[in-house]
């Protein structure tokens, strides 16, 4: 009898099992699921796995800036306001910093702009600077760790470098004082200075609902095989394809921008001012293979997105031969590539939605924390100890702001 | 702001410069070596003046710039141009300043040259420009890449396109006349172009014909080609009632074969586009489709190419097209419809067959409407209870003008083509002239992909010696004066269609014996 009833038991919890391969394999026919170096991580949930705590700064960090020039809403940078914004209103805040795992210091360094738009990294150091400073004599957390267990937003050109110049920003490196937090930036580069080792790479901010307003319906065949609209620094590109009727390249950008892209196959990403475009991100709303010109670059959330399993990688010096390259990638290779692009928790993740929304790159962002955790026992610093120089670094940026 | 205050200081320094260029300029006026010296010192200070004014309007220092580009190797001269990814980064280019780049890169353009690239001075970006030699597309990859998109294209069908598509079963009344291998060619390539099972049956007046015959089967398509007994009248009206009637001959052999898919009514003379047939995979019972109806209104009186003179605000205004075809409201519900209305033709309307006047379509053409096969089955357990069964609707002396006499209730159609906004389908009739002949060996003026057996020939013989182009051709290198107006025998100076021009050329030339340029001349003498 009881062996019956195991054997029971066994093929119900077998045919179950095999049910949900089954439900799987009917999902994946049309989209396939992502899995990344940390495995399949897009669609974790992070409420429950970390604890942050938001320091309380003075207005004249977040708010006034932010007051002065309402533009910092709507360019590529607006993330840094935005994440504040999501972390107040998120189940994994906590107003008890003894029980957090991470700190997050509102400071919205990336908002003084030029009448043109463009953001000016010169005060940006002593802001931080600032910053730091505050919340270190207020709050003892800061002193407990110099900075392990914090993460700031910095997703101005070269992170936490403070430079749009990449020369000057090599040169000034790393603001001395967050050589232990960790840097949450757009910016990503091997073996580059201002990249550090345990950053999280988040894609540039892209309007949502701007993107969203110019979807067309999926069946619309992709009739163009390469696409591009951008300024004369692809020149490499416009020289050797603009008589190339497989190429639909330009400097103008049309109206039809975002319709168009999603009638392609292949769209441009090459490098850009700074190693990073939106491109990208809207290359993976609309369904188009990115294809990153850009060497040596870290793609945003590298650990939880497979970038060479979803895009194609050109060397710089291969520009030349991108015909040959793309017209010799296997077709079931593309038809692979465009599945998992078609999969809404990749499209999710490049987006930074208001109102928060699951798997959306608030959540990446917060995953890739958790992912972090537990920290290590080293972080914690014994009492009068200190490890990093609060006078390195150039004069200028010593002084108050 | 700070660029200004660079600015500023830059000026400062220079003008500080030049003040103190200019004391030793007033000290040496008074010495005795000072007129070499002098002018040496007004060259430079002259030469830091416009480097300070180039700079002021450049925005950078330009002194820097040359002293780059005169003393710098070849090895780490890599400028960056400073462009931005961003909306407003033509600005930045002007603004922002230049840089040199001290990294480490691949080796310079000279090895480039070795590996066939042009020697282009401009650098970007930390490579510098390569343009291959040869900056002209690979046919072989052209072909590659074509192929990858039609593997994509056929993916996205799979995936976003209709699954399990229905048979199409088109239904075509014709006859044997001089335009029937034109209309019919046309409808059997759109047919053979679909990615669905298609059936046809081809209803023809007057019994099945070998003519017809031989025509398709040059097609690879599943054909029923049905005779009905009757020929096909002159006159337009009597037409339409006979191609009613067809279309019914059509559905009752659907109704015994008990054929399964989505019964559409392609006249052949229309013009389908082939995304209609995606639409109409998406009826359940009965749709309906918006029709363009080629035919257009006022000053047709006059010649069709000469630009319309007397333009009033009203006829601008007026669609150029004439539509039928479902109306709806706002919730894309039916709650009417566009007909067909054949007041607004002012002018005559064609009568009979090849008469110079446009044909002018009923109120709601068949060909807007499509149904499922089932609705015509004989079982009734097959069909909605608001569909009247074809044995009672087909029988009577009263035309069936359109399906919609099939339903108790029209308001149960379904509107296609996004609430019939979209145009997938446009109606013709056109027809050569009623005293065109069509005698076996006439030679098509068309170009076709397939043989033609010999009965269906159009051949001109003898040859034309002399060949008249058509009076009002849009293009400017015809001749000016033709006599072609003189030819029209029934009196009526009205500028012809292309299509009659044609035929007329054609039954010219089957009078063998004749000269054109002989029987032209005798016209003239005629008049």
């Amino acid at each position: 009898m009881r062996n019956s009833s195991w054997g029971f038991l066994l093929m119900f919890l077998s045919a179950f099992l095999l049910d949900l391969d089954a439900f799987e394999l009917r999902k994946g026919q049309k989209t396939e699921r992502i899995s990344g170096s940390a495995g399949d991580v897009l669609e974790d949930d992070p409420v429950g796995r970390l604890k942050v705590f938001v320091y309380e700064l003075p207005s004249k960090y977040n708010k006034k800036i932010l007051q002065k020039d309402p533009r910092c809403l709507n360019h590529m940078f607006a993330a840094e306001i935005y994440m504040h914004r999501f972390l107040l209103s998120s189940p994994v805040r906590t107003l008890n910093p003894e029980e957090a795992d991470w700190f997050y210091t509102p400071v919205y360094t990336t908002c003084d702009l030029t009448p043109n738009g463009l953001p000016l990294p010169f005060k940006s150091p002593r802001m931080m600077r600032s910053a730091i400073q505050l919340i270190s004599s207020n709050w003892p957390y800061w002193n407990r760790t110099e900075g392990a267990d914090h993460f700031f937003i910095v997703p101005h050109d070269f992170g936490a470098c403070f430079h749009y110049q990449e020369e000057k920003a090599i040169e000034r490196g790393i603001l001395p004082l967050l050589q232990r937090a960790t840097l949450v930036q757009t910016f990503g580069q091997r073996n580059h200075v201002c990249l550090k080792d345990g950053s999280i790479t988040v894609p540039p901010y892209a309007p949502p609902q701007k993107m969203q307003s110019h979807l067309i319906p999926p069946s619309i065949p992709r009739s163009i095989f390469v696409y591009f609209r951008g300024l004369g620094a692809r020149a490499a590109v416009w020289e050797n394809f603009k008589d190339n009727p497989l190429f639909d390249i330009s400097t103008e950008h049309p109206t039809t921008y975002y319709e168009d892209m999603q009638r392609a196959v292949f769209c441009l990403c090459p490098l850009g001012w700074a190693p990073w475009s939106p491109r990208l991100v809207e290359a993976v709303i609309f369904g188009c293979i990115p294809v990153i010109i850009a060497d040596d670059i870290v793609l945003p959330f590298a650990d939880a997105i497979p970038w060479e399993d979803i895009g194609v990688y050109v060397d710089e010096k291969d520009v030349p031969n991108l015909d040959t390259i793309l017209t010799s990638i296997p077709t079931e290779v593309i038809l692979r590539k465009q599945r998992l692009l078609a999969n809404p928790s990749m499209k999710q993740a490049m987006l930074f939605p208001h109102p928060a929304q699951p798997g959306d790159a608030f959540h990446q962002i917060l995953n890739g924390l958790a992912r972090k955790l537990p920290h290590d026992k080293s972080v914690y610093l014994r009492k009068g100890e200190k490890v990093l120089n609060w006078t390195a670094g150039p004069l200028a940026d010593l002084k108050p702001w | 702001m700070k660029f200004q205050v660079l600015q500023q200081s830059h000026a400062n320094r220079g003008r500080s410069n030049s003040c103190r260029g200019a004391s030793p300029l007033d000290s040496s006026a008074d010495g005795s070596g000072g007129t070499t010296k002098s002018a040496a010192a007004i060259f430079w200070i002259m030469l830091h003046c416009l480097c300070c004014l180039i700079s002021l309007v450049l925005g950078f220092r330009f002194s820097r710039l040359v002293f780059f580009l005169l003393f710098s190797s070849s090895s780490t001269n890599n400028l960056y141009t400073s462009t931005l990814t961003a909306p407003f980064a033509a600005d930045i280019a002007e603004t922002l300043s230049f840089t040199t780049s001290l990294r480490n890169f691949s080796p310079p353009l000279k090895t480039d040259a070795v590996t066939s690239s042009s020697n282009s001075r401009v650098v970007v970006g930390r490579h510098g420009i390569r343009i291959r030699s040869w900056p002209h597309p690979n046919p072989e990859e052209v072909m590659k890449a074509h192929r990858i998109m039609q593997t994509v294209q056929r993916e996205q069908r799979v995936q976003y396109g209709i699954k399990n598509p229905r048979t199409l079963i088109v239904v075509t009344p014709t006859y044997v006349r001089t335009f029937q291998a034109l209309h019919l060619t046309g409808l059997m390539h759109t047919l053979t172009n679909l990615p669905y099972e298609v059936v046809w049956i081809v209803v023809e007046a007057g019994g099945a014909t070998n003519e017809t015959a031989a025509l398709l089967a040059n097609s690879k398509l599943q054909i029923k080609h049905i005779g009905y007994g009757k020929k096909m009248p002159i006159f337009w009206d009597a037409r339409h009632k006979l191609e009613s009637q067809m279309r019914l001959q059509a559905l009752r052999v659907v109704r015994e074969e008990k054929l399964d898919g989505i019964v559409m009514f392609a006249d052949d003379s229309n013009m389908h586009s082939l995304e209609l047939f995606d639409e109409i995979q998406k009826v359940q019972w009965i749709g309906a489709l918006s029709v363009g109806i080629l035919a257009y209104s006022s000053h047709s009186d006059e010649d069709p190419f000469e630009a319309p003179k007397n333009l009033n605000e009203l006829d601008e205004k007026k669609s150029p097209l004439p539509i039928q075809g479902p109306a709806c409201n706002s919730s894309d519900q039916l709650i009417g419809w566009h007909t067909f209305n054949s007041i607004a033709y002012r002018q005559k309307s064609a009568n009979y067959i090849g008469d110079m006047a446009i044909v002018l379509p009923r109120k709601l053409e068949w060909c807007g409407f499509v149904m499922n096969s089932r609705l015509v089955w004989e079982e009734s357990e097959f069909r909605p209870e608001w569909i009247k069964d074809l044995d009672m609707v087909a029988t009577g002396n009263g035309e069936i003008e359109n399906p919609l006499s099939f339903l108790k209730d029209s308001s149960m159609v379904e509107p296609l083509g996004s609430c019939g906004k979209k145009v997938m389908l446009w109606w013709l009739r056109a027809e050569a002239r009623a005293d065109s002949k069509f005698p076996a060996g006439l030679v098509f003026l068309f170009e076709l992909q397939f043989n033609i057996p010999n009965s269906l020939e159009w051949r001109i013989e003898p040859q034309l010696e002399v060949t008249v182009a058509a009076k009002r051709t849009p293009w400017p290198d015809a001749p000016p004066e033709l006599p072609s107006k003189v030819i029209l025998e029934n009196g009526q100076k009205n500028a012809t269609k292309t299509q009659t021009q044609r035929s007329r050329r054609s039954s010219r030339g089957k009078r063998k014996h004749e000269r054109l340029s002989a029987r032209i001349s005798r016209e003239r003498t005629e008049k």
